[in-house]
């Protein structure tokens, strides 16, 4: 997590707050096909902003628009107080990182780096020096010479980052920036970008359909779901709060159990099987009592025990699976009405939980608080 | 190496000989002492210093050279043009009749387009000569730029463009700075082809060649027909071997360039 934001970093929740981004009303229709429909947001300066969601949500149109390779239909777009609406790519203080780099095959990576600075008004002298810095920053300068094709991937992804902060943008767009690499590589460079976005200060907003990625680099994050914005929040809010069934759903693993809200109160009691005992969990938002509603709840909030626990919620069951994934185990448990329940156990001990096996009757139980009653 | 079996060996000898006997008497016999073309009166290269006197030859090749230079640029400049508007503009109206009409010229007999040419020069009172034949060309051979180009451009990375705009560029400098210089391999060869077939062209420059404006081809298919000379071997010769310099350089030098780019690549990735 970035530095800025454990220190309180969160301008969203500053009233006075200017925002560098805004989308007001913003809609992108394709034909007779809406892309984005209706969406208004904020993005703060500084920030590490995620937009994530599955293909075909409207992720990359949403940030090709702020790119200027897409026109908005219907709304206004504005940066640092300007109306982006007729505004060309290359007359934008923006810069784009693209999936596939898009690094220029006949020039060496200095002359990729330089190629905006020679179409900026930095004096010719300069140039050479800002190169230099940007060949520090992403520790390339000893690959300056080399053409595109003599580099590994790593090193292009570097290269399209530098080349696409030579400029100095208000704000830095990647598209999928670690798609391409492969995953120890991509772990190790999550870092290396958020180190890079907290020296340079630029604003970035990244598009992924990783939510580990988007959990990982962001500041907040938006989800989006068929050009709607599902939920805008801080990662552990987004994971610990949803506000919906699909963004609990996309964001990490869950359990869902659907019934009928009784008692809406701080905490929701959830009928979801004929004689068992009611669920409780907290209560999210536009719960109505007596409608149908769904209970989610994380894996690794679930225990698991042989025994009958003392707890707020408890269900008996019968283990169908284990997944052993060495770090954790989950169990795969049936409940008497075919209701299937994840429970995850961090394997803090080696050969730890061996008691438990298939076919194994055994207890699931969680407190109050642990899960959400959501509405569908 | 695997032995090859008696029937490839019969099969490939063949092919060859099939394809480069002839070429190998024209040459044998340009070295010819007798002055007559059929029979061998011993080794000489006299004829090739006959035709270094020959005016006629010697003007017809230059203004061969001269059309081919012209035409095949004016053809890769309209063909790069048509292969961006095809590839680039997406669906307009008529754009498939327009990509058919563009690679018609490729199916039409010769001697169609010849004709047609022909009277177009002759209706809008275009004196024939130089200029005629070097529209010719480039209306036909065109196509064949297009095509090579359009390939090359449905291959290309739109993104490199938007990351051009991008960083400052407009839309030409764009072109310039990046496309340009990546469909460059590309272009020098529609290049070349539209270069090579105004070379060898004969029917269509029959057409539209004035009296004063003889290209190579019409020179010695006009005089072969009044009997083969010494001498037009001795031309053929030569051009056979400018062709056969040419091609050799040309594939060797690309293919180290694949086999340097593999191992860089290779190089790099480790």
């Amino acid at each position: 997590m970035p530095s800025d934001y454990a220190s309180g970093f969160a301008p969203w929740e500053d009233a006075d707050a200017t925002p560098l981004i805004s989308f007001d009303g913003v809609t992108k229709r394709f034909g007779g096909f809406t892309a984005i429909d209706n969406i208004d947001l904020q993005i703060y300066p500084k920030e590490f902003f995620a937009l994530l969601g599955p293909s075909g949500c409207g992720k990359t149109t949403l940030m090709r628009m702020l790119g200027g390779f897409e026109d908005v239909t219907e709304g206004r777009i504005t940066i640092d107080g300007l109306n982006m609406a007729g505004i060309p790519a290359n007359k934008r203080a923006v810069n784009m990182m693209f999936q596939s780099y898009a690094l220029f095959p006949h020039l060496s990576v200095a002359d990729n780096i330089a190629f905006g600075l020679k179409r900026s008004d930095m004096p010719k002298s300069e140039i050479q020096g800002r190169v230099d810095e940007m060949l520090r920053l992403v520790q390339l300068q000893k690959f300056a010479k080399r053409k595109p094709h003599q580099i590994s991937g790593g090193q292009r992804q570097r290269v399209a980052l530098a080349r696409a902060l030579a400029k100095a943008p208000k704000l830095l767009l990647l598209d999928e920036p670690l798609g391409a690499l492969d995953k120890k590589l991509r772990q190790e460079t999550q870092f290396e970008l958020m180190d890079i976005q907290e020296k340079t200060g630029t604003t970035f907003v990244i598009v992924t359909h990783d939510q580990e990625e988007a959990m990982t680099v962001a500041s907040r994050i938006a989800v989006m779901d068929n050009g709607l914005l599902k939920q805008v929040d801080t990662p552990d809010r987004v994971y610990e709060s949803p506000n919906s069934v699909y963004v609990a759903d996309f964001i990490g693993d869950v359990n869902i159990i659907t019934g009928t809200a009784s008692e809406v109160l701080e905490n929701t009691q959830l009928i979801w099987a004929e004689g068992a005992t009611p669920i409780t969990g907290m209560t999210g938002s536009r719960v109505v009592q007596g409608e149908p509603a769904s209970f989610v709840i994380r894996p690794e909030k679930v225990s698991i025990s042989k025994d009958e626990p003392q707890a707020a919620n408890k269900v008996e069951g019968k283990v169908i699976d284990i997944a052993y994934l060495g770090n954790m185990s989950t169990y795969h448990v049936a409940l008497a009405n075919g209701v299937i329940v994840k429970s995850q156990t961090a394997n803090n001990r080696r050969i730890a939980r061996r008691d438990i096996t298939w076919e194994d009757p055994v207890w699931l139980s969680w407190t109050d608080t642990a899960g959400l009653v959501l509405r569908d | 190496m695997r032995r090859m079996t008696s029937f490839n060996v019969v099969s490939l000898t063949m092919g060859f000989a099939f394809l480069y006997i002839p070429m190998l008497i024209l040459v044998i016999y340009s070295f010819n002492a007798s002055k007559l073309v059929t029979v061998w009166g011993g080794f000489s290269t006299k004829w090739y210093g006959e035709l270094l006197q020959n005016e006629a030859f010697l003007d017809a090749a230059w203004v061969t050279i001269k059309v081919g230079l012209i035409s095949s640029t004016i053809a890769t400049i309209l063909g790069t043009m048509a292969a961006f508007v095809l590839v680039r503009s997406g669906r307009f109206f008529g754009r498939t009749l327009f990509s058919g009409m563009i690679y018609a010229p490729l199916v039409m007999p010769e001697v169609i387009t010849g004709l047609s040419l022909l009277l177009l020069f002759i209706s809008i009172g275009l004196p024939r000569g130089v200029t005629t034949i070097v529209l010719a060309h480039a209306t036909f051979s065109m196509c064949y730029v297009s095509v090579v180009v359009s390939s090359r451009m449905a291959s290309f990375d739109r993104s490199l463009e938007e990351a051009a705009y991008d960083l400052g560029c407009t839309g030409w400098d764009a072109f310039k700075s990046v496309t340009l210089p990546i469909i460059a391999p590309a272009v020098i060869s529609g290049w070349l082809l539209a270069f090579t077939l105004s070379l060898d062209d004969l029917v269509i420059a029959s057409f539209t060649a004035g009296p004063a404006s003889t290209t190579l081809p019409i020179k010695i298919f006009s005089s072969v027909r009044l009997g083969v000379s010494p001498e037009i071997n001795a031309l053929s010769t030569i051009i056979i071997a400018i062709v056969t310099v040419g091609v050799i350089t040309a594939s060797i030098t690309s293919k180290r360039a694949i086999v340097k780019k593999q191992r860089e690549e290779q190089m790099a990735d480790t």
